[in-house]
């Protein structure tokens, strides 16, 4: 786990702190995302983490160790580093470039080889088709799955990512920000995640910090951050349509109504679909209920959707979603 | 072409002193482009990272790269006497310049983001200009080790004005005595020597282009 206490930072000639006595913990194999404006403070919190820049005051501990205490080198090497522009070195392949960390700390030639290919699969690259390859010849996309991969190479049990999917275009972002998600799973990673895209951050993140002025405004789950938004700011931020946000973090199936009977011919969404999928299709095909696929009992219904997005759940109820 | 015939037969009839003139412009030479390369790479890439200093160092490198040769020889002179070191001296001056350019220069152009990438993955400083900044500034320095290389050859022929030796005597001395034979005798194997070192160096710098950079 990641805690920050009381971290301060004032670039020279700067009239603001970009960062002013920040407190944030990050629990063990959670994503949590920094967001907020330009400015705000939240690439030079993840910078903090791996001292690429070296804080005026407070404290960061990585899994219980001041980072402080450490060489920074060393704590870089066991710290995945993932940045928007990649940074691939363009005089080495491929392979090269994945192998940088394990070669930095002196693993041999055979267990390199064998991690080089095992994480260019695992970012769904065949390694033999790409393991010689230079990054000139990559596409964006490919070059930030070369770049996920090489962060993972050591196997750290933190990875900062300053908007790795920035550079993207929405389409391969979508599939990337997917595919970054099942490679996690199960991976267990400590994951501090910095984006300026609020619908990114409900997607990627276990907990979402709002910053703003180097300060945290709000703290929270996607779902608690979208019902109970802490001020005005934060509102804003979110988007006059959280509501439909919300939605979409909500499977259908977790919102089936068991009681509701439907007719026959009643037209049918897959239990893995969004609410917010679900709320699309009514509108689309006039109807204010559809039935589950794959025989589920009950039924999704305009009713049900309009009392999930109208209550603010408890905090309870927000954690179980 | 009965020049190049009798240039030929002095060659023939003095050929301990026409080996040993050549051997003297390849190693004043040699000697010259190795000191500067082993003073200015690493004055480069230091630079590269201290903006001010930067600025001061790459001014007086220009300065220094419009010195015509003659003068730079004619200024050492008075302070070192003459000699073989006096025009070693003079020739490192020589060739430091666009070393110290082109080292710079190289070493700036490197993406930002790759040199972060490699410090934010555990590189330490040695390592970053080891394994990155070197290899992709290494066309760049090349092509200013290639420039100097030519430079110093073509300058060590004045290096007779100054008591080095090398082929130049043969020039100072053909145009001292109007003998037409011995001038060639130093003029050709002279520009010769700077063509070949333009060529080998050329093909250098396409040897050390980083397979990745080719296209």
């Amino acid at each position: 786990m990641i805690e920050i206490t009381g971290l301060t930072k004032r670039f020279p000639g700067a009239s603001h702190p970009a960062i002013d006595h920040l407190t944030l913990s990050v629990p063990e194999g959670e994503v949590c995302v920094l967001i907020g404006p330009s400015g705000c403070g939240k690439t030079t919190t993840m910078r903090i983490v791996n001292r690429m820049i070296e804080p005026d005051s407070g404290t960061v501990t990585v899994n219980g160790s001041d980072v402080m205490a450490v060489d920074p080198a060393t704590l870089r090497r066991h710290i995945g580093y993932v940045i928007q522009q990649i940074g691939l070195f363009p005089h080495w392949t491929i392979a090269e470039n994945v192998a940088t960390v394990p070669k930095l700390l002196g693993w041999d030639a055979g267990r390199i080889a064998a991690r080089v290919d095992e994480l260019l699969a695992l970012v769904g690259m065949d390694p033999a088709t790409y393991r010689d390859r230079f990054p000139r010849e990559l596409s964006g996309g490919q070059k930030q799955r070369v770049g996920v991969a090489r962060a993972l190479a050591a196997d750290p049990p933190v990875m900062l990512m300053d908007e790795p999917f920035g550079a993207i275009d929405p389409i391969t972002r979508a599939r990337l920000q997917d595919e970054f998600l099942r490679i996690l799973h199960g991976l267990r990673k400590t994951i501090v995640f910095v984006t300026h895209d609020i619908d990114e951050a409900i997607r990627m993140g276990d907990r979402i910090a709002i910053m703003k002025d180097g300060a945290l405004v709000q703290y929270d789950t996607p779902e608690a951050i979208l019902s109970a938004p802490a001020n005005a700011f934060v509102e804003a931020f979110v988007g006059a349509d959280r509501a439909l946000k919300r939605l979409a973090l909500i499977p259908v199936g977790d919102a089936a109504d068991a009681s509701r009977a439907l007719p026959a011919g009643t037209p049918s969404i897959t239990a893995s679909a969004s609410l917010r999928d679900a709320l699309s299709q009514m509108l689309a095909q006039g109807v204010d209920a559809l039935a589950i696929d794959g025989g589920a009992p009950g039924a999704v219904t305009l009713a049900g959707i309009r009392a999930r997005t109208r209550t603010t759940p408890s905090d309870e109820e927000a954690r179980s979603l | 072409m009965t020049l190049f015939v009798e240039a030929w037969q002095f060659i023939v009839a003095h050929p301990e002193r026409f080996l040993s003139a050549l051997w003297t412009h390849i190693a004043l030479s040699a000697s010259a482009l190795a000191i500067a390369v082993a003073i200015a790479v690493p004055a480069g890439v230091a630079l590269a990272s201290s903006r001010r200093a930067a600025q001061f160092a790459i001014a007086a490198a220009n300065v220094g790269r419009t010195v015509p040769s003659l003068a730079v020889l004619a200024l050492v002179m008075p302070i070192l006497g003459t000699g073989f070191a006096p025009s070693l001296f003079a020739l490192t001056l020589l060739a430091l310049p666009p070393i110290l350019i082109n080292t710079y220069t190289a070493i700036r152009q490197v993406e930002p983001d790759v040199v972060d990438a490699a410090r934010g993955m555990g590189m330490t400083r040695r390592e970053i200009v080891r394994k990155v900044e070197l290899p992709l500034a290494a066309p760049v320095i090349f092509a200013g080790i290639r420039i100097a290389a030519v430079q110093v050859i073509s300058g060590a022929v004045l290096a007779a004005y100054i008591g080095g030796g090398g082929l130049g005597d043969f020039i100072t001395a053909g145009i001292a005595m109007m003998a037409l034979p011995q001038l060639i005798v130093g003029a050709v194997p002279a520009t010769l020597l700077a063509l070949g070192a333009d060529r080998l160096f050329g093909a250098l710098q396409r040897a050390l282009t980083p397979a990745g950079l080719r296209t």
